[in-house]
């Protein structure tokens, strides 16, 4: 419940964000946007200084680059080749130890302390992506509980975005680029000749708690039409679209189109794209055991459709050829993924055509089979 | 006693074939029984009869020198053996044995094909009851040859 | 008929990421390369399970394997029946009585036991995969006056080859139920059948109208049985699989197991056809 005085927009200056990093710090892991590498990655951050204050980043097909704004903006800039995901659901992970002494056989799955986490910079996609892999992780029937605890205890303040990304395409997606929901708070970015303030929408109750101990006033109306502004002229900057509408049928009806033979002529199944996706989740597990034998553990790391012996049988890979693995993400992505979970896998970031090192896109490859469906034949017996 | 075209009528091959056919048919048929254990042919012999099953199994098999005969299909009721005979050089390439008592129905193979020349209607009709059995087999044998079963 | 075989919610695991122990109580050998195993856990007693679910059997420090159980309900352990092809199988497979091995489960959807009461039975099986049919089996002939007509057809590869033969010849005693069975190929001191599984279906007396179907076997031999079945007139949604997809977690998450929309770990390994009939002949999906 959100009392009716927090439910009024409030502005805070550049300065004053400070305050609420150093708020969340007393007891969270405060993770942001930072500068690394010719790249902007998610980090601990402690300083304002540590965000990539005065950063854009230029996208294109398998291309990234960031250059110097001409302003001083703390978010000028979209999204890198990291997710939230790195912090929820991680790369690499002990799920139990396994002893065997004199006392017998013992399993320790002990996950130690949860951290608790502050994301600062959450895009309105990322925002969907979370409750995307919420849904795989919390909400099957067998959920995983380290995942829920960081999850659970995770405060996100989200931003909406200023510029849109030249790969993004969140608004065929339906996913932004205003943040509605799953925040605690929300950020709109306001530069006006020397003026630098934030627009801040509460969206919690523990986000209307630490915003009393950032200094604040209550948005104008003018600030309030600013904001809005900011995502409309975001949302006309949208340089692509995916067709949503009977995506899921185009694509399980068009199984052996002769698409998927070009689009695996320039695949490299380099896997790029499910590592920067911000929903894929698979992973797989290995098993180790000391020298001596008697100590073995159990470590669950991401894994990717990409790799030869992803799905396999005992007569070998069921999926050898590359056609078959780029089919097989995509279709996850675009088509099963609504069976299997609700909703799209995709949340229209365009990481995956940034960061593919040939530059395949997703929308494009859906288009081109759009423009020419070929349905299987082979049907019989009146198949569905 | 039933006669000759009462038996083929009521094999499971001719069951829905018009008399006329059958007693067509008939008129190159014989019955037999196989004891177990009996040839009805070898390998390499003309293929002068085949043979509907009305009772018993047959067993299909190649002999391959330094080996036991090797079984890669068995018969039984209401199937046919032989299909050697439908064309030249009209050769058996199997053996064909039975493994228990066996009571057949042979069929003169020139007898027919004689009779199928002369009538083409007849001949279709005979056509139009053999191939499917024959892609069916076909079909079976090529599942097998993966030798699904065994270890990879 | 639901759609994924027996609801099987209530029947999962505690904590399904950690394994229990169990200890090999029995070790039997079916085959040169298979052997099956009974296993009982250290403490307490095993967890209930459906016929037609697995457990994640953990060779230590080796890794897992999800293998079907392929015993009785009625009997305290889990039976599992298991073939030496990997490193993981082949250490399970290579354990002696006394043994401790790690078991995660019961996992997965069941046959459709219960649902298919009244109806006839045609279980249809090609070598191993006699191995998940078996509980089902069991369950059926335990309850024999609830189902109508009951056919177990079992192809191998050849007359030594073959799975739980012991018992085979048993259940052919019985006076209410037909036991077809076929090999591959043979040498003359066998005197029943040879030649595919699904050519002994046309034979098979059953109603094909009033049937329910249910196939276990490599999967080449799945799609030919299915077509076999639907050539007599059952239909899709009378006819019942057993998939297989390798599984790492076997709940649903890592994502190996996937096949079309399903994972098989958790939307199987038992699925009724027409869930899948759409994408069960397109290649390597």
């Amino acid at each position: 419940m959100v009392s009716a005085a927090a439910q009024g927009m409030m502005t805070v200056s550049r300065a004053a964000l400070q305050a609420l990093l150093d708020a969340l710090a007393e007891n969270h892991e405060v993770v942001g946007p930072t500068v690394r590498d010719g790249a902007i990655v998610y980090d601990r951050i402690t300083r304002l200084a540590d965000l990539p204050a005065g950063w854009t980043d230029h996208q294109a097909p398998g291309r990234y680059h960031l250059e110097r704004r001409h302003d001083d903006a703390l978010f000028g800039f979209t999204v890198g080749p990291q997710a939230w995901k790195r912090f929820l659901h991680r790369p690499v992970e002990t799920l139990w130890t396994i002893r065997k002494g004199e006392n017998g056989v013992t399993v320790e799955s002990d996950t130690g302390t949860v951290p608790k986490f502050a994301f600062i910079g959450v895009r309105a996609c990322e925002l969907q992506a979370i409750a995307i892999q919420d849904r795989v992780f919390s909400q099957g029937p067998y959920p995983d509980m380290a995942y829920t605890m960081r999850r659970q205890s995770a405060f996100i303040v989200a931003v909406n975005c200023g510029q849109a990304g030249e790969t993004c395409f969140c608004v065929s997606m339906e996913t932004g680029p205003k943040a509605e929901s799953g925040f605690d708070l929300a950020l709109t970015e306001l530069i006006d000749g020397d003026s630098h303030q934030f627009l801040v929408e509460v969206g919690s109750d523990a986000g209307a708690e630490i915003l009393k101990r950032v200094p604040r006033r209550s948005a104008t109306d003018q600030e309030i039409a600013k904001a809005a502004a900011v995502v409309a002229r975001t949302e006309n900057q949208m340089g692509r679209s995916l067709e949503t509408e009977g995506l899921r049928e185009l694509l399980l009806g068009n199984l052996n189109h002769p698409r998927w033979d070009d689009v695996a002529e320039r695949c490299l199944t380099c896997g790029n794209c499910t590592m920067v996706c911000p929903t894929c989740f698979c992973t797989t597990i290995e098993d180790h055991s000391d020298l001596s034998g008697t100590s073995a553990e159990r470590v669950r790391k991401w894994d990717s459709c990409f790799t030869m012996d992803f799905s396999f049988i005992h007569g070998g890979s069921v999926r050898k050829t590359p056609r078959s693995r780029y089919r097989q993400w995509m279709t996850h992505k675009l088509a099963t993924w609504i069976d299997q979970f609700g909703t799209s896998g995709c949340v229209g970031c365009g990481r995956c055509i940034t960061w593919c090192p040939v530059g395949i896109d997703i929308t494009v490859e859906a288009a081109a089979i759009r423009a020419n469906p070929q349905p299987q034949t082979g049907r019989r017996h009146g198949d569905p | 006693m039933a006669t000759l075209e009462q038996i083929l009528q009521e094999h499971p091959f001719f069951v829905d074939a018009p008399a006329e056919l059958v007693r067509l048919v008939a008129g190159c048929a014989r019955n037999h029984i196989f004891h177990a254990g009996e040839y009805l042919f070898h390998e390499g012999e003309p293929a002068n009869e085949f043979f509907l099953i009305r009772q018993g199994k047959v067993a299909l098999e190649i002999d391959a020198p330094g080996h036991a005969p090797i079984i890669f299909e068995t018969s039984g009721v209401g199937d046919f053996v032989g299909a050697s005979w439908l064309i030249p050089p009209y050769r058996w390439v199997f053996d064909a044995r039975a493994v228990e008592l066996t009571r057949a129905t042979g069929i003169d193979a020139a007898c027919l094909r004689g009779k199928c020349e002369a009538d083409h209607d007849l001949g279709y009709e005979m056509m139009k009851r053999f191939l499917p059995v024959l892609v069916r087999r076909l079909h079976a044998t090529r599942l097998q040859v993966l030798d699904v079963y065994g270890r990879h | 008929m639901s759609m994924a075989g027996t609801d099987t919610a209530e029947l999962r695991p505690a904590d399904p990421f950690v394994p229990q122990i169990y200890r090999v109580d029995r070790v039997s050998r079916e085959l040169a390369d298979t052997v099956t195993l009974d296993l009982t856990p250290l403490s307490g007693s095993r967890p209930p399970f459906a016929p037609g679910q697995f457990n994640m059997l953990y060779a230590f420090g080796i890794g897992e394997v999800a293998i079907s159980m392929s015993g009785d309900r009625a009997h305290d352990a889990f039976v599992h029946t298991v073939r030496d092809v990997g490193a993981v199988s082949g250490a399970i497979a290579k354990l002696a009585p006394g043994a401790v091995i790690g078991l995660r489960g019961p996992f997965g959807t069941g046959w459709p036991v219960k649902e298919a009461e009244g109806s006839d039975i045609v279980i249809v099986a090609g070598g191993l995969g006699l191995a998940p049919l078996r509980p089902a089996i069991y369950e059926i002939l335990a309850n024999r006056g609830r189902y109508g007509r009951v056919v177990i057809l079992f192809g191998s590869r050849n007359p030594t080859e073959m799975l739980y033969r012991h018992e085979l010849e048993e259940w052919r005693r019985r006076l209410d139920i037909d036991i077809e069975v076929t090999v591959d190929h043979a040498v003359a001191d066998w005197r029943g059948n040879v030649g595919v599984v699904p050519a002994l279906i046309p034979r098979a007396a059953f109603d094909p109208h009033e049937a329910v179907a249910l196939i276990c076997g490599p999967e080449v031999m799945m799609r030919f049985t299915v077509n076999a079945l639907r050539d007599v007139g059952l239909t899709p949604e009378s006819i019942f699989l057993s998939m297989e997809r390798n599984m790492k977690c076997a709940i649903g998450l890592c994502g190996h197991c996937q096949f079309g929309s399903t994972f098989v770990c958790k939307d199987g390994p038992v699925m009724r056809f027409d869930r899948i009939a759409g994408i069960f002949t397109v290649r390597e999906i």
